[in-house]
């Protein structure tokens, strides 16, 4: 991290140039708006001071035409910075499909990452230069914020849900992680960095430190443990559906509703399975609520998620 | 009306007592001011309390600021840091600013400034104070009790299952404050329908009571939203009802769709009134009618419509839908535009004035200048891509207080300065006032200012310790705010100076119009007029017509 004295963070991300660009237009034209009134103001105080006592200047109404101009240039002004932040704002929130996936929890106060291949970090993430990167994000507590000033990203993590937020670094360095939105007493020490390095020397840091077991694998065993195959097998006639090749694609629902199976779906199928019961079968499922972590929950997703991999079972 | 006026059994006691009767000295006991229904003296009552609220929530920002100089979180406790910037703005928010004009000016200026003897109600004018007062208290009972630490915005679910800290109490302490502007509200609504003295037009009618018009709308439609909001709150910390809480069942995003749906036009409820002190204070030091009346006039009532219209721009990183914030977006940007049609209108109602530089004045340009700069880094916030970057940091922080501190403030004590000696009857002292204007301006610079900086490097909000390259910024914002504080103290000082050694005012010191300075006294008499005034004229003819 540089600290040196500076005006703008790093940038970072393959959108920071955009976003700094869009800041330099709205500050140009704000500076412009500013001096004209600030010099109209001035010009007028200057000249037209009170010269004497009883001096009364005469009246003006109003002019039609001004109002309109200045009402008409600073709406098109306007609307043209909304296409372009709404834009950029747009190719922000999809992730290529080419994106890797993270996981991240947070929790009072710390920042909890897992890599599918297994890598565990603390109030760290590694990432590798020129690779986007999508991070599927949940909360055991409170709201907090995943920000990256040299990204110029962040996104609220929320309890009950998953957000997700995707970036691409472009330069290798260590960068700010902050949390964000106010989350109590350590709010301030929910911080940590990202680290961004080039592919080999990721690699090199992939394949270091202790043996990792991937997250699918962990994932696989919680899923024994909570005895989850007692129901979800192949078989024909078992008493839950089959979790094979079913992730990304369409489930029908009692009812008829189709709904696509994601992150969001296996979570509320484990926490609230009664919510949405798939077509067919009984609501026999029991809520797991109380009994996983956030983490827990990641990492059967990755289990099932990985049912539907070429090649899988 | 006829000229045989109906005598005030207070100012008729006034007189007895030989003084010039006014409604300062129509009694002196502490009866005639507790159980007092005139609107002058109950602007008083909430002039003593606002003042007393804002001191308090002063002391809270500075510790913040001292906190602040140094990298380290080493003079406080996180969790005591946190209360502080919590209280603050708990305090200057719900207790101090969005009351202050309205309450203040509003109250004693609104039946002045259209030829009436009071608000139309005015026992429940003064029930508002005592629910206001009420309200307050509850708000300090809970800081002298240890406190709280949601921030004001008391996002859940950390407020709601969390934070153990007096949650409920502050929360109570804002329900009963939002309570008070309702009445108010609801009083000045049916007064300005209902009480205009003859001739009074609606288009006659001085941009203040305009703006307050406006304010009032907000109050009585926003304020109850606010309010069952923060009963839901409460009920779900005292009996675990799932409402914001996912672990019960609950949706916190909720939450914060309900809060900013009333916090977003509660920011104007706070900007709105001083926007109509402006008004008032350039046409006078200016000697000149208002450039564009009506397009000034119906800005405010489209401020107060559109902004119930876009609280989502709050929420741009919450994960709220896509679309929804594209819609809040292009929203935002729209009701940017009155805001900016205003101050096109004040610049140039300069232009060709006979411009004189009192202290009310200094503070108007000072708002001008402010306001600018406040609104224009509004639209960076609008915007998209920008936000998501700035969100949460001190760039928001420096933006809304260049509105807040810089618009709203500087408004406020424009107006103190100009109808302090129609209150009091009394002159301030105008060097001292002149130079006070001029440290608070160059203070709040320093100490605003350079937050947009360190917001854009990425400094969070709300952080107790930061890391060590955002050193420098925060020490010229903790220098700024010493100096913004030095400049606040200075008023306080001289006005109670004045109470007793200022030079005694006349009506209309500053040749004013405005029924307030052309028929009623300084300080005026307790039923206002001698006899009930009849309008003939706009609003600022400062020209006498001819012929
Ligand atoms: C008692 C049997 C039973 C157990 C144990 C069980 N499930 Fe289920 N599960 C079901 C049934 C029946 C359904 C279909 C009805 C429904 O959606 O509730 C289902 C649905 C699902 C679905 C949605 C699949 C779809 O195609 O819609 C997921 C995902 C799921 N379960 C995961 C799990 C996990 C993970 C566990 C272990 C933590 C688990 N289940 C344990 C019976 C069970
Ligand atoms: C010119 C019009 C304005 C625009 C376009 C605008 C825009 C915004 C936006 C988009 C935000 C959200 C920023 C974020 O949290 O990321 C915001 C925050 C805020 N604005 Fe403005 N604003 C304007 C005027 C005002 C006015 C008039 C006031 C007050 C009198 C005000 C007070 C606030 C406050 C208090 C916040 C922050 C609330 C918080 O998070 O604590 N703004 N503004
Ligand atoms: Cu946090
Ligand atoms: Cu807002």
């Amino acid at each position: 991290m540089d600290k040196g004295f500076r005006f703008f963070p790093d940038q970072a991300s393959s959108v920071a140039g955009d976003v700094d660009l869009l800041y330099f237009f709205l500050v140009a034209v704000s500076v412009f708006f500013a001096c004209l009134i600030f010099f109209l103001i001035y010009l007028f105080a200057v000249k037209y001071r009170r010269k004497s006592e009883d001096d009364i200047p005469k009246e003006i109404e109003g002019l039609l035409k001004l109002e309109i101009l200045w009402s008409v240039i600073p709406l098109i002004l306007v609307m043209f910075v909304f296409v372009w932040g709404a834009t950029l704002y747009f190719d922000s929130y999809t992730p290529p499909k080419n994106a890797s996936e993270i996981y991240v929890v947070g929790k009072q106060w710390m920042w909890h990452i897992q890599h599918p291949t297994g890598q565990r970090e603390i109030n760290e993430l590694h990432i590798p230069v020129g690779q986007p990167i999508k991070l599927t994000m949940a909360t055991e507590d409170v709201i907090h914020s995943f920000f990256v000033p040299a990204f110029r990203l962040k996104k609220d993590v929320v309890p009950g849900r998953y957000t997700t937020m995707w970036f691409e670094a472009i330069k290798a360095g260590e960068y700010h992680l902050f949390c964000a939105e106010y989350c109590g007493t350590k709010h301030s020490q929910m911080i940590g960095k990202v680290v961004a390095m080039e592919p080999a020397d990721y690699q090199n840091w992939l394949s270091g430190g202790a043996a990792s077991e991937p997250m699918e694998v962990t994932g696989e065993k919680k899923f024994q443990q909570l005895a989850c195959h007692t129901c979800h097998t192949d078989n024909a006639n078992a008493r839950g559906p089959s979790l094979v090749g079913v992730f990304g694609k369409d489930v029908e629902l009692e009812g008829g509703v189709k709904v696509v199976v994601d992150e969001e779906y296996i979570r509320e199928s484990i926490l609230t399975p009664n919510a949405k019961v798939a077509a067919g079968y009984k609501p026999v499922m029991p809520t797991f609520k109380g009994q996983l972590t956030e983490a827990g929950l990641l990492q059967i997703t990755a289990y099932i998620k990985s049912l539907s991999k070429d090649g899988s079972k | 009306m006829s000229t045989a006026v109906f005598k005030h059994r207070a100012d008729q006691q006034a007189e007895d007592n030989g003084h010039t009767k006014n409604y300062l000295n129509a009694g002196f006991s502490a009866k005639s001011w507790l159980l007092t229904v005139d609107h002058k003296r109950i602007a008083i009552l909430y002039l003593i309390s606002i003042t007393t609220m804002f001191l308090l929530g002063g002391i809270f920002a500075l510790v913040i600021r001292l906190e602040l100089l140094t990298p380290a979180g080493d003079m406080l406790q996180s969790e005591t840091y946190n209360k502080m910037f919590t209280m603050h703005g708990v305090v200057m928010v719900f207790f101090f600013l969005i009351p202050a004009t309205p309450a203040v000016f509003g109250n004693f200026l609104l039946p002045l400034m259209i030829g009436a003897k009071d608000l139309a109600f005015p026992r429940l004018n003064l029930l508002s104070w005592y629910v206001f007062t009420f309200g307050a208290l509850l708000g300090v009972t809970a800081i002298v009790f240890g406190g709280v630490d949601t921030g004001w915005t008391f996002y859940t679910p950390y407020s709601s299952t969390y934070a153990n800290s007096n949650v409920i109490l502050a929360a109570l302490g804002a329900f009963f404050a939002g309570f008070a502007s309702i009445l108010t509200g609801l009083n000045f609504i049916v007064t300005i329908h209902k009480m205009r003295a003859p001739g009074l037009t609606w288009f006659r009618m001085p941009l203040f009571v305009w703006a307050h018009y406006a304010t009032s709308i907000i109050q009585v439609l926003g304020t109850p939203v606010v309010a069952i909001t923060i009963i839901l709150v409460a009920l779900e910390r005292l009996f675990k009802i799932g409402i914001f809480d996912p672990a019960l069942g609950g949706d916190p995003i909720l939450f914060q769709h309900l809060f900013w749906f009333y916090s977003h036009p509660a920011v104007y409820i706070m900007i709105l009134p001083a926007m109509g002190v402006i008004s008032e204070v350039i046409c006078c030091f200016a000697r000149k009618k208002i450039f564009g009346y009506n397009f000034i006039a119906f800005s405010s009532l489209a401020i107060a419509m559109f902004g119930f219209l876009v609280w989502g721009h709050h929420m741009y990183t919450s994960g709220q839908s896509v679309y929804a914030s594209l819609v809040f977006s292009v929203l935002t940007f729209l009701v940017a535009i009155p805001s900016a049609i205003k101050t096109f209108n004040w610049t140039a109602t300069l232009y060709k004035g006979s411009i004189s530089y009192d202290a009310p004045m200094i503070y108007a340009i000072g708002f001008l200048g402010l306001f600018t700069i406040g609104g224009l880094t509004g639209v960076f916030l609008a915007t998209l891509a920008v936000d998501v970057h700035v969100h949460d940091t001190y760039f928001v922080v420096a933006h809304f207080h260049y509105i807040m501190v810089g618009g709203a403030i500087m408004g406020y004590m424009a107006a103190m300065h100009f109808w302090w000696p129609k209150i009091t009857g009394r002159l301030y002292p105008e060097g001292w006032a002149r130079f006070s204007a001029l440290v608070i301006f160059i203070g709040f610079n320093l100490t605003f200012f350079p937050q947009f900086i360190v917001g854009y490097l990425g400094m969070p909000r709300r952080y107790h310790a930061y890391p060590e390259e955002f050193q420098i910024w925060n020490v010229l914002s903790t220098a700024g705010a010493t100096i913004l504080g030095v400049g606040y103290a200075i008023p306080v000082v001289y006005f109670i100076w004045s109470l007793r050694y200022g030079a005694k005012a006349s009506a209309n010191p500053w040749k004013a119009k405005g029924l307030e300075w052309e028929k009623a006294d300084s300080p005026p008499i307790a039923h206002n007029f001698e006899e009930t005034p009849v309008v003939t004229e706009e609003a600022y003819a400062y020209e006498p017509k001819r012929g």
